[in-house]
């Protein structure tokens, strides 16, 4: 291989970035979301850079912080061999633009962080729930939602269907988190 | 009356199906609504989900230590190719280098867990097909594998041997002796497997030109693995981004080019001969020596040392109370599973527990291009291409 990827660094130059990092080698950049369909696109069909596929799309969490969600887009150039990560923070009001248009992959991916954090994704094609059951009610990786749920399902004799009721639990879910007492 | 023309054409509808949840051929729970126009497929919409545990949401909830098991039970048929995806990130936050006894032992096992996982791919799709035989003699050859998992691990299927720091045990006694003999005999096997498969006419037939992805199409679906290399490109993260002791190790990455389900399955027989090989390469590097790692914050100290060392003690007490706790860091980390790559997004916020860990499970990318690799075929290629992409729904549906 004769060409050489750009230098990391050198995207600062050219994106409108909020902040890089590396850790361990690892390259993450922060965008705003109104920036991200740019930015991802960019990435992708620039010549010294090439991330022409996208590995992953996952939602974080940081329940309490002022842009609570985080959506973040791994991606890897085959001819650099690279990985870089894209990360866009947002809150519950503002949605995220789809990047369905640059990687089609993406229809998936997002479609599990909208049914995993409840974050919306403008102009995708398709945002039905994925994992979680038909009419499934709430977001469950959210760090508000409780590891136990809210209904539980049985199969009623009388009936003769399966039905879903509130949970009850014997003993209340515990979390052994409490400070080290030494 | 007379009846004009236009009122006698009957207007033609497209009929819709419902495969799966319980078709055998659908790899477990795969759920397909199929719009079929007389027996082509006009639109494939997977619904999946339905083995959906939650696994990211209780790895939250677990200590480090605690998460790995989860991992087996991603996909059940390559189960510690994802524990060693998992140690691989725990240790990369941490900062540990595991010894070298331990790196060529997850080496061995990351490469029975490829056999492993093959042969049933293989089987499997052969007898989705319409080849029962291939099916019973890959299943024979597993269960020899599976017994090297359970000598090591006391499980045949979930092992939670590889654990972050190293693996769990040392090998027992007279355990590479007979993975050598293995590794004689195995050859045969998939030569048989190969005579009742390769040439027949029948297996071609079904299996030639369906499910045709591009090396352009293949990229902007994010496949990885076999999905990839039987598009063209020599991809294998074995190679490009090695990890353990990859780098030092002789072996072939065999690519496809027409990128067809045939294509896919010659790949994963040499893949397997491949495997063979570095099997008996890691045999003859490995060494005595430490199987995990001295940092006391992952691993615990030996028995002996506890005896005579307070602060061991300590150590072991601290880790069994509290867990491994990593510093403030995340980590993408990605390994050639045998089904493409597993990818392991794992964010620690200085406690006990992980604060994100998302899983990037190399099915679920493969699933969503199934649309697109069936439309215009018949519907039994939608089999063929079930069985070529090696779906497995644990994994899937996580």
């Amino acid at each position: 291989m004769d060409i050489k990827i750009k230098k990391f660094e050198g995207l600062t130059k050219i994106l409108p970035i909020l902040t890089y990092q590396r850790i361990n080698d690892e390259k993450i950049i922060v965008v705003s979301h109104e920036k991200l369909h740019f930015v991802l696109n960019c990435l992708k069909l620039h010549f010294g850079y090439q991330y022409h596929l996208l590995s992953s799309i996952s939602g974080v969490d940081f329940l309490g912080k002022d842009y609570r969600f985080s959506v973040v887009y791994d991606l890897l150039s085959l001819t650099f061999n690279s990985r870089i990560r894209v990360k866009v923070f947002v809150n519950e009001i503002t949605s995220v633009p789809s990047v369905v248009d640059i990687f089609i992959n993406a229809n998936w991916w997002e479609r599990e962080v909208w049914d995993m954090y409840g974050i919306y994704f403008d102009n995708h094609p398709d945002l039905r729930r994925i994992l979680t059951d038909y009419g499934f009610e709430g977001h469950p990786m959210r760090k508000d939602f409780p590891l136990s749920g809210y209904v539980e399902f049985r199969y009623d004799e009388n009936k003769k269907r399966v039905i879903g009721e509130p949970i009850e639990l014997t003993q209340e879910f515990r979390t052994f988190n409490f400070e080290m007492p030494w | 009356m007379i009846l004009k023309k236009n009122e006698l054409s009957r207007e033609l509808k497209n009929f819709t199906i419902n495969f799966g949840p319980q078709h055998p051929a659908a790899h477990g729970v795969l759920r397909l609504i199929l719009e079929l126009d007389g027996e082509v497929v006009e639109r494939a919409d997977p619904h999946i989900g339905l083995l959906h545990r939650g696994t990211e949401k209780l790895i939250e909830n677990k200590t480090y230590i605690q998460a790995l098991p989860y991992f087996d039970r991603l996909d059940y048929v390559s189960m510690m190719a994802q524990e060693h995806t998992y140690s691989l990130a725990v240790e990369k936050i941490a900062g540990v280098k595991i010894p070298r006894r331990a790196q060529i032992i997850r080496v061995i096992f990351a490469e029975v867990t490829r056999i492993l996982n093959h042969l049933l791919a293989v089987g499997c799709h052969a007898m989705d097909v319409g080849a029962m035989t291939p099916f019973l003699w890959a299943f024979e050859e597993r269960e020899k594998l599976m017994e090297f998992y359970e000598r090591v691990s006391g499980a045949r299927m979930h092992a939670a041997y590889i654990r972050p720091g190293g693996v769990s045990l040392d090998l027992p006694l007279g355990f590479l002796d007979d993975l050598f003999l293995f590794c004689n005999q195995f050859n045969v096997r998939l030569d048989e497997i190969e005579e009742m498969l390769t040439g027949n006419r029948i297996w071609k037939e079904r299996l030639v030109d369906i499910g045709v992805v591009s090396s352009k199409k293949a990229i902007d679906w994010g496949f990885s693995g076999v999905m990839l290399r039987g598009s063209g490109l020599p991809w294998d993260l074995r190679k490009t981004q090695p990890y353990e002791i990859y780098s030092e190790l002789d072996f072939l990455v065999p690519v496809g080019n027409s990128g067809d389900c045939y294509d896919r399955y010659v790949i994963r027989i040499e893949e397997m001969r491949q495997s063979l090989n570095i099997l008996n390469q890691a045999i003859k590097l490995i060494k005595e020596g430490p199987v995990k790692s001295t940092n006391y914050k992952l691993n615990p100290p030996s028995r002996s040392e506890m005896k005579v060392s307070m602060e061991a003690v300590i150590h072991h007490f601290k880790l069994y109370t509290e867990g491994i706790i990593l510093p403030f860091g995340e980590t993408y980390t990605a390994t050639e599973a045998p089904k493409g790559e597993f990818g392991v997004y794992l964010i620690s916020n200085n406690t006990e527990k992980p604060y994100r860990c998302k899983i990037k499970a190399p099915g679920f990318g493969h699933l969503q291009a199934l649309n697109e690799m069936s439309k215009g075929h018949m519907i039994a290629d939608v089999v063929t291409i079930i069985g070529t992409q090696d779906i497995v729904f644990g994994e899937v549906d996580r």
